[in-house]
């Protein structure tokens, strides 16, 4: 007990002393010479900033000069103006005359479907093919290992025009490839059946969200009973239950209010159905089958890393293989996962952009391209439309840094 | 007695004892029901495709021919890349002056020599020589000292894809350990500015940088100068890849224990000695791995400079495709574009692999 005081009172004495000195090396006079580091530093960074200034000052007033000589009009105008061009594929439809800036809408969200289509289907390829590629089953794995390191070697860009070139070469309308009667595949598109929504269907979203109410009323009351007394509650399969079922009931109790309007050959092209564009296809079939080469790697790096020992003290605790994989293998994989994951699905999401090779209007078609060749407004064109990627970029970062930060190892 | 034997776990059984090739694969492909479905869709979807691949691709291909009218067989129709096998390895590159070419990809392949394997004759001298190779190519391919003046719009094909790889890795290097360094720095203005930089690059796709670069470089210089093409699309790669490379080598930076920092100040070297002679070579050792990476999608992103209208190996192999001669013949033309960009990547792939290993000397 004495010792212990004892010891304390000098480790807080040495603290003392290190706070003093500290306090004394920061009151120390600079000296104006070229061997003090922090007027160095000073001295640098007032260097760079000039230049980088200058610099910037010196490009500004060329590019000012140079708008003026070629008689382009500066500021963001332009925006709306009519555009005077038309789109092959638009999710939201805009009276005539559709301006710039509406143009800008139409390429953001085209640009967002085929990235929205292209993380879903890349992670679940990705997941296939990594789980594939780790298999005892020779062909299985070989199958995974040529995919891989066929497809991520190759240029994202030509897959796109490769696929493009594939479909564009299909029969046309009269020969179109059948696929099970219910779509249809020729050279102008994919002819897919339409969903009809009938009166009744707002009652099967309304029954679809209160089993989503009911599963989170369902978790709570598991996870408090789990707390009390230890007892597990198979809450999976009895989501998976309810959800069935409310949507089921929810749907005949409203006189199955949905049906399928499938394509019907007439004349030279398909009467009812919905058409996916070649272009669309395309860019999504590349985009799908490059990122999904990495995803599988990240998926097989991830499951790797984390030590067989992990797997046998689960097991030695009493855990069956369901809670093995869900409890302690999945979430040390998920927390090697997530950060490459996010990079590959911004690297996807970016990639859409070379969608301008082929034609499929997206951001950087319509306003980067069309709109730029139109009204010559390079600087404005070409910051909105990095801005938004940027922007794409940084909310993304945001919510996988929120995402990891809540898996990350608790250290205590 | 049985309880223990349980315990101890079984060793493996003698040589000869070994099964046989044809039991390997029946417990590999069928050893449980799952396998046996998987194996037997997989053999099936083998079975149904390959043979007409293949037919289409070796057995009724056509290899020679002036035009498309001559492949008759119903197979590929190879004999367009015989017939445009030199617009495919230089482009437009006047034809008596192709041995500037060979000689630059020689040397090139010289150079490379000299820097990736360490046990080469007259090392030190086969390195001066690679800083210099830059310098020698750029005088060899475009001209100068009594060579005959070729203009950069004539360049493409292969020779296009590897300037611009082999510029983008060489600027990107140097530029990525300057950046990473100053996004490390303690100084406020200069980590800022570096991590402005490096952060608005990767958060923006490459194709809009290189339409800044051909549309916007041209209006920030002085007015009544102008800018090569393929020079703006070089100024813009390099410069996107130097920010993935600054990320790659601050992961290397990040990774050194901060007692190398510690140590190098207390042996009173200054920032750059002690970065220069402790840090970096440790850092770069270490994310080796990662730079080749960079290159590799380097490499495959010089095929983006066909949207801003040069000629590299795919703007070529486009040009083809709608060339009136060779008309439609996209997949063959596709096929062997994508089998010089695999092997080129495979290739730095297996590399960085070696020398991951061959530098795995465990510390």
């Amino acid at each position: 007990m004495e010792f212990g005081n004892g010891f304390r009172k000098l480790l807080s004495t040495i603290e003392e002393e290190i706070v003093v000195n500290q306090e004394l090396t920061a009151k120390v006079h600079m000296r104006f010479s070229l061997y003090d580091t922090r007027l160095r530093g000073i001295v640098a960074q007032v260097l760079i900033i000039g230049l980088v200034g200058g610099f910037a000052a010196y490009i500004i007033s060329n590019t000012a000069t140079n708008l003026l000589d070629r008689g382009i009009s500066t500021g963001l105008g332009f925006i709306s103006a009519p555009s005077g061009y038309d789109v092959s594929q638009s999710l939201v439809f805009f009276p005539e005359p559709v301006t710039h800036g509406q143009m800008f809408i139409v390429g953001l969200l085209n640009t967002l479907l085929v990235a929205g289509f292209g993380v879903v289907l890349a992670t679940i390829l990705g997941l296939v093919m990594g789980v594939m590629r780790m298999s005892t089953n020779w062909l299985a794995a070989g199958v995974a290992y040529v995919y891989v390191d066929c497809l991520r070697n190759i240029p994202v860009l030509l897959q796109i025009l490769f696929w493009y070139g594939v479909l564009l070469a299909l029969p046309g309308v009269r020969q179109s490839i059948d696929l099970l009667g219910l779509a249809q595949l020729n050279n102008r598109g994919l002819f897919l059946p339409a969903p009809v929504f009938g009166a009744g269907f707002s009652l099967v979203v309304i029954a679809f969200f209160a089993a989503i109410a009911a599963i989170a009323a369902l978790f709570y009351w598991a996870k408090k009973r789990q707390r009390l007394s230890g007892k597990t509650f198979p809450v999976f399969s009895t989501s998976l239950v309810i959800l069935c079922v409310f949507v089921l009931v929810g749907y005949f109790i409203a006189g199955r209010p949905l049906s399928w309007n499938l394509p019907v050959q007439k004349g030279f092209g398909f009467a009812g159905g919905m058409v996916v564009s070649p272009e669309f296809t395309a860019l999504l079939s590349a985009l799908v089958l490059y990122t999904g080469t990495y995803i599988a790697e990240i998926f097989r790096s991830a499951i790797q890393s984390v030590s067989a020992g992990q797997k046998e003290a689960a097991a030695a605790l009493g855990l069956g293989p369901n809670q093995i994989m869900k409890l302690v293998l999945i979430p040390q994989a998920l927390r090697v996962a997530v950060p490459q994951l996010t990079s590959q699905y911004l690297n996807l999401t970016k990639n859409s952009s070379l969608a301008v090779a082929i034609g499929y209007p997206d951001l950087v078609a319509t306003f980067g391209g069309t709109t730029l060749n139109q009204t010559g407004q390079a600087v404005e064109v070409i910051a909105i439309t990095m801005g938004v990627y940027l922007g794409i970029s940084l909310i993304t970062s945001m919510i996988m840094n929120w995402f990891n930060a809540r898996i990350a190892l608790k250290e205590r | 007695m049985s309880a223990i034997q349980e315990l101890i776990p079984a060793s493996a059984p003698p040589d000869s004892m070994r099964e046989g090739i044809f039991s390997v694969m029946r417990k590999r492909l069928f050893g449980t029901l799952g396998d046996s479905l998987v194996s037997l869709a997989i053999i099936y979807l083998l079975i149904r495709y390959m043979p007409p691949l293949l037919d289409w691709m070796i057995f009724s291909a056509d290899w020679v021919g002036s035009s498309r009218n001559d492949c008759t067989s119903g197979g590929a129709c190879w004999a367009v890349i015989g017939a445009r096998f030199k617009q495919f390895l230089f482009g437009f590159y006047p034809v008596d002056q192709a041995w500037r070419v060979w000689l630059t990809e020689g040397l090139l392949v010289l150079a490379l020599a000299y820097c990736l394997v360490d046990k080469m004759p007259f090392r030190r001298q086969g390195l001066i020589f690679a800083c210099f190779y830059p310098l020698i190519a750029a005088i060899l391919l475009a001209g100068g000292l009594g060579l005959e003046g070729v203009p950069t719009s004539r360049w493409g094909g292969l020779l296009l894809t590897l300037v611009c790889g082999v510029v983008g890795i060489a600027v990107s290097l140097p530029l990525g350990i300057l950046l990473a360094l100053g996004r490390r720095s303690h100084l406020p203005a200069i980590s800022t500015l570096c991590v402005i930089f490096i952060e608005f690059v990767r958060g923006v796709p490459l194709i809009t940088i290189l339409f800044m670069a051909s549309v916007m470089l041209p209006l920030f210089l002085p007015p009544g100068t102008t800018m090569d093409q393929m020079l703006r699309a070089l100024v813009g790669i390099s410069l996107f890849a130097s920010a993935y490379m600054a990320e790659v080598i601050r992961g290397g930076l990040q990774s050194i224990p901060k007692g190398q920092y510690e140590a190098a100040d207390a042996l009173g070297l200054g920032y750059w000695q002690s970065m220069r002679m402790i840090i970096l070579p440790q850092a770069l050792k270490i994310v080796i791995p990662g730079i080749v990476n960079t290159f590799i999608s380097l490499f495959k992103d010089t095929s983006l400079v066909l949207i801003i209208g040069l000629y590299d190996l795919l703007g070529i192999a486009n040009a083809t495709i709608t060339d009136t001669k060779w008309i439609g013949l996209s997949n063959e033309v596709y096929v062997f574009t994508a089998l010089i960009y695999w092997i080129f990547c495979f290739g730095m792939s297996r590399y960085s692999l070696w020398l991951e290993s061959k530098l795995h000397t465990g510390h």
